[in-house]
């Protein structure tokens, strides 16, 4: 019986050959279409694999990790890897994630015009993410991440000569690096004077409060730029729509995902006890981040940006439960924190769930139409059948709505902000309930922005001539995209057997659990206890299903059930064309007024010629984007002054080079003497 | 049990059988106001079984999504009432969905009415999606505010629960839920499209919100959407009732004496909250809809300010 890690750690290193492999059919220019499906089919074998390994471990252990060391890394720790239930539970997604994306790659991936530039990245990108959850040591950690990051900069810039592409993988790769740099300076101060790079050593020693402060504020800028946490989510939504539409789902629904687990890890198991005013931090910044990040999306017309940003708004969620679950651990309540927690990583499973459908659904989308613009789509939902009725299922199920399995999770957050007036802290009772606003009104702006979606990109019609001539993808795809739907109605109707899974996690980082689920009557759910809310997902989709049939068989059986085609009712105007809908800047527009002032400084102009002047008349809706010119635009100036002043320095003299290196000297000497 | 599950039945076919007339009602007194005759209080019902007789005129673009949500709608507001006490508490269901998850099954529906608006691809729908999914992210924050109150007072979200301790002597006398009423109102009225958001009586004007997304439906689809908005109207009401005024409500193990006198009770706060309404609308004129953002907003600052007074001292 092969140890789980050691299992996991064979597929990383499948995955890493199957990338050499990639590489070594490029440089033999191998058919690529050939090579596309042998490295798909491989990919795809490897992670459901691993997925299957990582099950057992989740379900099987009870949480008891089993590790190993290779000689490899710094040489006095080597390189440690370990398979705890957090990380068995990130790589089932991560692994879950890249399998579903490889099936649909073996039918997406033929239209790729460059297949070459994906494919050695793709493997490599998989076996990095598994890298990072495996990794129990910073060094070993700090590589895995920066390989993922390298590896999905270099996917990000597989169109890498649009400009649009190339700005992009710029940002990414400015906003990687000062990530990483975040997480290497906290990794720094958790291994203290002595080095203890191991995480074992980290979890064993004691941090002073102000050393975990500063940890916890690295770690949040780390992993949270990584995870699209508002003010560092700028990249994302240039980054993630970049790359081809399996690894946008891949780094929207799953890399996300192991920057949330690198900071559950740094926070929730090596920081020890957190801080109450953490828990409020992180809490104030989830909150932020879902609405911002929700505005956003509703504003965007672009299919898959419009899904990233999206990404940032359920980030925010999960980060809103994640400071609940700190604040609630700070204060030693076990049981709410247990339940805030297994609705953050239930959460995330789902948003791996919805998002890579809907990402999938955007190229499939982009396939048949040549097009992510939502302006010049429409009507697809005839075309395209199969894809319309998952993309809906996705839609339903980001937007939260009931049975779907997003309701799920945040029907449990919201459990967990009414358990919260027990908290202590002043600025927890204050903070508590605006988050809970925020999230509502998250949850809200969300429905609105997929029925604005859905709406205009699949239903009325169409707006451009690639939407007529849509046809539907093909087969692999809709496989994908239908194992995910299902996955989301599974996740959605039985939810007590995720939060069971979810049960040895919470344990190893809270000390609790949530009830047992598998005890409750018709599978209900229950965070606390039945007295005080129950859920049942199944019955709700079961009593909808039976009314809403039955209603149908009654109505047609004993009312009526003529029907007559005729067209639309146009008020009386004869030419009803496909140019008056409404178009998704319409739709968005009560929204922007609302919201839109105060969010992005939004303004309209309207520039309306007199009666008589032949001039057309216009109308502009401006916006800006507030983090990116309070924040971006004043620091890369300040970077640009400083790059034009310090540019002198590569034109000096040889002499003056050996002075200012006499220089430095002299002052760094007299440091260390000053020092000691 | 036998009796629990009897309950449960009478309650779902009451809520269906009494819906139309509430809204027959309401118009009745709401034109009696005018000092108009009005129309007899079962038009509704006759409204409903033409509409039903008819055969269904469908625009050529239609897709199965546009002819399959009126039954959708149906049915999830349909659970959504039976899951709401009326005339008792504990029903044999209620623990399958707590108030959260009722008001999210009625986002549900409204997130296939608002893409049913979508589909035919004319600007009137369009309009009143738009329209609906604006006032629905300010009202549905706000509704799950309400519920936080709610559920911070009585430590719960299960409806039964919170009615039985709303009933209870201990709930007193507090500052919050008053602010909820007042905030619940605010959301009922802007659910159920009514005067000042919108105005259920009106065709054709561009003020319209709800009627314009069910411009192109006709006949029995027509008519499931009209009930599935009439039951939707009894649900607040009842809710509103079975709250702020949980009297004669029948328990778990009571008698059936009980339980017709709870059903008297609660045709009786139907009526009277069916009256307020009609008073209230003939008493208020429509907003622009630019003004409704503002009407929202007042009701999610109370229902912040309401939360936030609960989480200062639980006996607010």
């Amino acid at each position: 019986m092969i140890a789980p890690v050691a299992f996991l750690l064979l597929c990383v290193a499948a995955l890493l050959l199957i990338a050499a492999g990639a590489v070594a059919l490029a440089a033999l220019r191998r058919d690529a279409a050939r090579a596309t499906r042998t490295i798909y089919a491989a990919t795809l074998a490897v992670s459901a694999l691993a997925c299957f390994a990582a099950l057992s471990a989740l379900l099987g252990a009870q949480g008891a990790p089993s590790r190993i060391t290779l000689p490899l890394g710094l040489p006095w720790i080597g390189a440690n890897f370990r398979v705890d239930a957090l990380s068995a539970f990130f790589l089932v997604v991560v692994n879950l994630g890249g399998a579903l994306a490889s099936l649909y790659a073996l039918g997406y991936g033929r239209h790729e015009a460059t297949p070459y530039r994906v494919l050695p990245f793709y493997a490599a990108f998989l076996a990095g993410m598994n890298l990072v959850a495996l990794a129990d040591d910073a060094f070993a950690f700090l590589l895995a991440w920066e390989f993922m990051s390298l590896a999905s900069w270099a996917l990000v810039m597989t169109s890498h000569r649009e400009p649009e592409n190339a700005r992009a993988g710029y940002v990414y790769l400015m906003m990687a690096g000062f990530g990483g740099f975040a997480l290497l300076l906290a990794f720094g101060l958790m291994a203290g004077a002595e080095g203890g790079y191991s995480f074992d050593a980290m979890r064993a020693a004691s941090h002073s409060p102000v050393i975990a402060a500063f940890a916890l504020a690295l770690a949040l800028v780390g992993a949270g730029s990584k995870a699209g946490l508002a003010p560092l989510h700028v990249w994302l939504p240039l980054a993630h729509p970049a790359a081809p539409s399996h690894v946008s789902a891949l780094m929207s629904g799953v890399m996300t995902k192991v920057a949330v687990y690198g900071f559950i890890r740094i926070v929730f198991d090596l920081l020890g006890e957190p801080a109450w005013w953490a828990g409020m931090i992180v809490l104030f910044l989830g909150g932020a981040t879902a609405v911002l990040g929700i505005l956003h999306a509703l504003m965007e017309r672009d299919l898959k940006r419009m899904l990233a940003y999206s990404t940032i708004e359920n980030i925010g969620v999960i980060f809103a439960g994640l400071g609940l679950a700190l604040a609630f651990k700070a204060n030693g309540m076990t049981a709410p924190a247990a339940l805030a927690l297994t609705a953050a990583l239930f959460h995330v499973l789902n948003h791996s769930f919805f998002k890579s459908l809907l990402f999938f659904g955007a190229g499939a989308v982009l396939t048949a139409t040549g097009t992510r613009d939502m302006e010049k789509l429409g009507g697809l939902i005839h075309r395209m059948p199969v894809t319309s009725v998952v993309f809906l299922v996705g839609c339903v199920a980001i937007s939260a709505l009931p049975p779907l399995n997003g309701f799920a999770s945040e029907w449990l957050l919201f459990q967990a902000v009414i358990e919260s007036p027990d908290l202590p802290q002043w600025g927890l009772k204050i903070m508590v309930p605006a988050v809970g606003g925020l999230l509502a009104l998250a949850a809200a702006l969300a429905a609105a922005c997929f029925v604005r979606a859905y709406g205009i990109s699949f239903l009325g019609q169409p707006r451009a001539a690639a939407a007529t001539q849509a046809h539907e993808v093909d087969r692999f795809s809709r496989a994908a995209m239908i194992a995910l739907a299902g996955l989301c109605v599974v996740a959605g109707v039985l939810p007590g057997l995720v939060i069971d899974a979810l049960a040895p996690v919470s344990i190893l980082l809270g000390g609790a659990r949530m009830p047992m689920q598998g005890d409750a009557d018709w599978l209900s759910i229950i965070p606390i206890a039945e007295s005080r809310s129950s859920y049942n997902g199944l019955l709700v989709l079961a009593f909808i299903a039976i009314s809403a049939t039955l209603t149908t068989w009654v109505v047609h059986r004993y009312a009526s059930r003529a029907l007559r085609r005729a067209p639309a009712w146009g008020c009386g105007f004869p030419d009803v064309d496909a140019t008056m809908q409404y178009s998704a800047a319409s739709f968005a527009q009560p929204l922007r007024r609302v919201f839109g002032t105060m969010a992005f400084d939004a303004a309209e102009h309207v520039d309306m010629p007199a009666p008589g002047d032949t001039r057309p008349a216009s109308h502009r809706a401006d916006s800006r984007d507030r983090v990116w010119d309070t924040l971006y635009a004043p620091l890369t100036g300040a970077v640009h002054f400083a790059a034009e002043r310090l540019n002198v320095l590569q034109f000096l003299t040889i002499r003056r080079y050996l002075s200012l290196v006499f220089i430095a000297l002299v002052s760094l000497l007299t440091v260390l003497a000053l020092w000691t | 049990m036998i009796l629990g599950a009897i309950v449960q039945g009478a309650q779902m076919a009451l809520v269906l059988a009494l819906a139309p007339l509430l809204t027959g009602v309401t118009r009745k007194v709401k034109a009696r106001l005018l000092r108009r005759v009005g129309a007899p209080v079962w038009q509704p019902y006759r409204d409903l079984a033409r509409l039903m007789r008819k055969e269904v005129v469908l625009a050529h673009n239609a897709s199965w999504l546009f002819r399959a949500t009126p039954y959708l709608i149906f049915a999830a507001t349909w659970v959504a009432a039976a899951l709401v006490p009326t005339f008792a508490i504990g029903l044999s269901f209620s623990w399958t969905a707590d108030l959260i998850a009722i008001v999210a099954l009625l986002g549900s529906a409204r997130f296939f009415l608002a893409l049913a608006g979508m589909d035919v691809g004319t600007s009137f729908g369009g309009i009143g999606s738009s329209r609906e999914v604006m006032i629905a992210s300010l009202a549905e924050p706000a509704m799950l505010l309400i519920i936080f109150t709610l559920a911070l007072v009585a430590g719960s979200t299960q409806l039964s629960t919170v009615v039985a301790y709303m009933a209870s002597p201990e709930v007193g006398l507090r500052f919050s839920l008053g602010l909820a009423l007042v905030a619940l109102v605010i959301v009922a009225l802007a659910e159920n499209a009514r005067v000042p958001v919108d105005n259920p009586a009106t065709h054709l004007e561009l003020t319209m919100v709800h009627e314009a997304m069910v411009l192109e439906y006709s006949g029995r689809h027509l008519a499931m959407i009209e009930l599935a908005s009439q039951m939707k109207l009894l649900l607040y009401l009842s809710l509103i009732a079975c709250v702020f005024a949980p009297w004669a409500l029948a328990a778990p193990g009571d008698g059936v004496a009980a339980h017709f006198y709870g059903v008297a009770a609660w045709l009786a706060k139907l009526a009277a909250g069916g009256a307020l309404l009609a008073l209230f609308e003939t008493s208020i004129a429509k907003m622009r809809v630019f003004r409704v953002p503002q009407f929202l907003g007042v009701a999610l600052m109370l229902g912040l300010l309401a939360t936030l007074l609960l989480f200062v001292s639980r006996s607010l």
